[in-house]
């Protein structure tokens, strides 16, 4: 199954990833509209340290800890995609605590947000890798 | 300093209402432009610091910048113009030579861009290169009419060695100091997929590239930078630099600042000391002395590999031409006055050398009066910038050429002309480990053969509108070009009619 | 208005040849009869043959065709050959007077050998010395043009259809084992005798339909070489290709027909590895005589005669056999005019060189 990965070597930490991420999950068609003056909260994040960049967000773990611990069954696998259905989720953030990654966070509604590959939102191509300068972000089969 | 004279001269237009203030600007900008104002949420620019390299306008995902020329205006002079007035300003400050990149942006002649090309109509019919073979195989070197047969009557092969070329364009000389590893890396991998050659320049070939040594041209310069056995025996061919178009009579210069690491081993030279080309080879003071080095060459190689002399289109080329192609040279390259240049005194850049257009023309008539143009193949180089300007070098002579200034466009160049400054935003021209990372090979070298390729195409096409379907057939085909524009003795030198004759 | 020479004149045409393998002799008439049925490919504006074997009792003699504008040219010119010659025999050329044949030029022809004190001074190959009179006689002779100048053969041209001219020269009269013809649909109208087709030089003489796309280039090429490309015709510039592959560089007919309508890479690339090297050597050798653009030539040469198309075979031209005769002419109709049962009648491929000699002897 193809999953997003960064390759440190050639990412700038530019962060235009954690934009992309912000916009394809807005409902508006224009980016400037979409994130002027708000605080965004992105699925993918820029790590950094000592020059080191790199881009981190949902691995889409075979053996997901995340849905093992949710206990309402809004994490779920759907073909190999980690999802999470907002309206059965309580907010006990137990997936968050379990994800050995920090790739799931609390959303502005009290509910979770993680990634989820653009499927809901998106063409084939999550907005991450689409917008990434220098190609550091991958979207392949390894 | 009391008094600033200069105002900046392009300034950062930020359309605030399209901001979103993700400071990509910011991280991007290795002179400091942008900045973050947390109190007002906003980003601020210093002008002063910009280069217009383009970066930040590239990467802003939300089109909120554009640099624009600013209007702060000296008082109109028609003599004294802003650009001569600055120059005082900051010698009569800094008491230094100027100093300058890329080629000579100066409002000369531009004769490619008067020269119209010819289409075949109703007595010769045009070719369709999309179903009929169109070819732009080229092979460079010396091709000295003497046929040889074995005792059965079989031909003997008895040609010296060639380059052979997929498509009559070649990457010209860059050095891995003057431009990056990840430029070098994306030319290289580019030279081998498209089936042609890249050139070391003076800097050596770094180890990791010894693996592209099939397409790659390694040079011999000055200062030696660089040379040493395997690097001549790895290599497709040698080239002699003699001169550059940016800098025709004077030396390279590449500051000790970039001579650090993997430049210093692969240059052969001190780390942080400055690497100074002098400016002729001190083992050759004439004509005589070159055969001299074109024969140490061949001999050091066993005669197996072309060598290439380049030199820079100066006033009496044509004779300087006639006497390399008389030395033992295979191919001899012309770099025009608008080529490129990591630094250059901006004087020497703006003001020596002459158009390539001309100094082609002139050498390859001059070599065909002296019956000596199989002696060798020419190349040129010095802006070569469409592949309408390539057909056209063709057309006039030329049997292939050398482009630098496009490949680097190709790979995200902006024509800042501030090389020399070392800080290239776009991962280029520089040895600063996190800007020479921006350059990733992967897209580097896809972009260099995406558009060799729609070159190629486009050259087919225009061969195939005028009833060539070889490019040997175009080669030196001067009927097919016609002048728009140029008086009597401009026709006379590039050997052209004026259009309607 | 411009004559050859001062301005390129690029041209349609039909051609016709016909060759005896046995060396068996005929006269003019079926020639001019095969190139007068494509009367319509000509416009009057040019015509003319080449023909093979007519003078054998002068055939160790070079016979040269001269046109003269008026007797001084023709006293100056005369003055100039018997400098570099020993003049055997000259005489006017015989003709009659035909409707739409006007304003003849003096046609004279000499039979000469090279004076050999001339020819030891200059230290020349005798072939050599030949070609430098004749470009000497074309470039330096105001009002003198020799258009042939091989042996026991010659070029006879005229401006007017060619079915006219061959009448006009009597060419009835004449016995060969080989005749080549041309009608010439000029784009202009220069109407210049020296103009007109074949276009011969020693005993190569070409007759072409088509016009060339690399001109220039192998125009540049060849005048590097020694050659002066007076008439800036394609049909000039591809004999002085020919002369200079078979006499300068030894190249046979078939190797030559690889340099100027070589294969393509694609087919070169695929060929068994001595095939293979053997065309790169040649094309990358010889790559200025490279010709392209659409050409059928027929070209006529001692003991032999070629027909070959352009690469991408953009003139038709067709060839038929019966018993030892060989036909080539632009269309059909053209051979069975002269010849209705043919053994063997086919179109030869671009590139594919149709290579005929006197009794199978070598080209």
């Amino acid at each position: 199954m193809k999953r997003v990965y960064v390759n440190e070597k050639w990412c700038l930490g530019c962060h235009l990833c954690e934009y992309n991420c912000a916009f394809a999950n807005s409902d508006e068609t224009d980016m400037a509209r979409a994130l002027k003056d708000i605080k965004i909260h992105p699925n993918i994040q820029v790590e950094e340290n000592n020059g080191i960049y790199f881009a981190v967000s949902c691995r889409h773990c075979d053996e997901p800890l995340c849905v093992k611990g949710c206990i309402t069954g809004a994490l779920t696998i759907n073909d190999g995609v980690i999802t999470i259905d907002k309206n059965k989720c309580i907010g006990c953030y137990t997936c968050i605590l379990s994800c050995p990654f920090g790739a799931v966070a609390p959303s502005e509604e009290g509910v979770v947000q993680k990634c989820e590959l653009c499927m809901k939102t998106h063409d084939g191509i999550p907005k991450c890798v689409q917008g990434c300068p220098n190609a550091a972000i991958v979207f392949e089969e390894r | 300093m009391a008094i600033d004279y200069f105002y900046p001269e392009y300034e950062v237009a930020r359309n605030n209402d399209r901001c979103i203030t993700c400071r990509v600007c910011e991280r991007q900008c290795a002179n400091n432009v942008h900045s973050y104002v947390e109190q007002l949420n906003k980003m601020t620019s210093n002008d002063a610091n910009c280069v217009n390299c383009q970066r930040c306008v590239s990467l802003c995902p939300t089109k909120a910048l554009k640099i624009v020329k600013s209007d702060n205006t000296f008082k109109l002079n028609n003599n004294w113009n802003q650009k001569t007035m600055k120059e005082v300003f900051l010698q009569a400050e800094n008491s230094g030579v100027l100093l300058s990149s890329m080629g000579n942006p100066e409002p000369y002649p531009i004769y490619f861009d008067k020269i119209l090309l010819n289409a075949s109509q109703v007595t010769n019919p045009s070719i369709d290169p999309l179903r009929e073979p169109m070819e732009t195989r080229m092979f460079l070197g010396s091709t000295v009419h003497k046929i040889e047969r074995d005792k059965k009557g079989n031909l003997i092969n008895n040609l010296t060695p060639h380059l052979k070329l997929a498509l009559p364009i070649m990457f010209s000389a860059m050095s891995y100091g003057s431009i990056s590893y990840n430029a070098h890396e994306s030319l290289a991998r580019a030279a081998e997929e498209l089936g042609t050659y890249y050139n070391t320049g003076e800097g050596g070939l770094h180890e990791d590239f010894y693996k592209y040594s099939k397409n790659t041209i390694v040079q011999v310069a000055s200062g030696r930078f660089g040379v040493h056995k395997d690097y001549l025996n790895t290599a497709a061919a040698i080239e002699i630099k003699m001169g550059q178009g940016a800098k025709p009579g004077i030396g390279g210069h590449l500051p000790g600042t970039k001579i650090v690491g993997d430049v210093s081993r692969t240059r052969m030279a001190p780390e942080g000391c400055d690497a100074i080309s002098p400016a002729p080879h001190h083992d050759i003071y004439s004509i005589e002395d070159l055969r001299q080095l074109v024969f140490s060459l061949k001999e050091a190689t066993d005669y197996k590999k072309p060598i290439i002399v380049k030199i820079a289109a100066v006033h009496n080329v044509a004779a300087i031409a006639s006497g390399i192609a008389r030395s033992g040279a295979d191919i001899i390259a012309i770099d025009g006055f608008r080529g490129g240049t990591g630094a250059a005194p901006t004087r020497i850049r703006d003001n020596v050398g002459i158009p390539i257009e001309l100094a082609l023309a002139s050498v390859d008539a001059r070599l065909r009066n002296e019956g000596i143009r199989d002696n060798v193949s020419l190349v040129v180089g010095g802006s070569i910038r469409s592949s309408s300007d390539v057909f056209k070098a063709i057309a006039l002579g030329a049997d292939s050429v050398y482009i630098g200034t496009a490949a680097l466009l190709a790979l995200g160049c902006h024509l800042c002309r501030s090389c020399h400054g070392g800080k290239c935003n776009w991962g280029i021209a520089t040895q600063v480990p996190e800007l020479v990372k921006r350059l990733n090979p992967n897209i580097g070298y896809k972009r260099l053969v995406n558009l060799l390729e729609a070159w190629n195409h486009e050259i087919m096409e225009m061969m195939g509108g005028m009833g060539i379907n070889s490019i040997e057939s175009l080669r030196g085909n001067r009927l097919m070009l016609r002048g728009v524009g140029l008086n009597e003795k401009e026709l006379e030198i590039l050997g052209i009619k004026h259009a309607g004759e | 208005m411009l004559k050859e020479g001062q301005v390129r004149i690029p041209s349609g045409c039909a051609i016709s040849g016909m060759f005896s393998k046995s060396g068996k002799t005929f006269n003019g008439e079926d020639i001019i009869n095969s190139i007068e049925i494509m009367h319509d490919r000509s416009n009057g504006l040019g015509g003319g043959f080449a023909a093979y074997g007519i003078y054998p009792e002068y055939k160790d003699f070079y016979a040269f065709h001269v046109f003269y504008d008026n007797t001084e040219s023709k006293k100056e010119c005369e003055k100039y050959l018997e400098e570099c010659f020993d003049v055997v025999c000259l005489s006017e050329i015989p003709t009659r007077k035909v409707p739409g044949i006007s304003d003849a030029p003096l046609i004279w022809r000499y039979f000469m050998v090279p004076l050999p004190s001339k020819l030891e001074s200059m230290e020349l190959d005798e072939r050599e010395y030949v070609v430098r009179t004749v470009f000497h006689v074309n470039t330096n002779i105001s009002g003198a043009y020799v258009f042939s100048s091989g042996k026991n053969m010659g070029s006879f041209k005229a401006v007017g259809f060619p079915e006219d001219v061959g009448r006009f020269y009597k060419l009835e009269e004449y016995n060969g084992y080989c005749f080549t013809a041309h009608g010439r649909y000029p784009t202009n109208t220069p109407g210049w005798w020296g103009g007109a087709h074949p276009f011969a030089l020693l005993d190569y003489s070409v007759v072409h339909n088509g016009e060339i796309s690399s001109y220039d280039a192998n125009r540049r090429a060849i005048e590097m070489y020694g050659y002066k490309c007076t008439l800036q015709t394609d049909t000039e510039v591809i004999t002085y290709i020919i002369d200079y592959l078979h006499r300068k560089m030894g190249l046979t007919y078939e190797e030559i027909a690889s340099v100027v309508a070589a294969p393509f890479w694609q087919i070169i690339d695929n060929m068994p590895k001595k095939e293979r090297e053997t065309h790169e050597y040649l094309r990358n050798m010889f790559s200025s005589q490279l010709i392209t653009g659409p050409f059928s030539i027929l070209v006529g040469f001692e003991g032999g005669m070629m027909a070959l198309n352009d690469r991408l075979k953009l003139r038709s031209m067709v060839v038929g056999e019966k018993d030892d005769m060989v036909y080539v002419a632009s269309e059909e109709s053209a051979i069975r005019r002269i010849q209705p049962n043919l053994d063997k009648v086919w179109a030869p491929s671009g590139g594919e060189p149709v290579i005929v000699t006197l009794n199978g002897g070598n080209s």
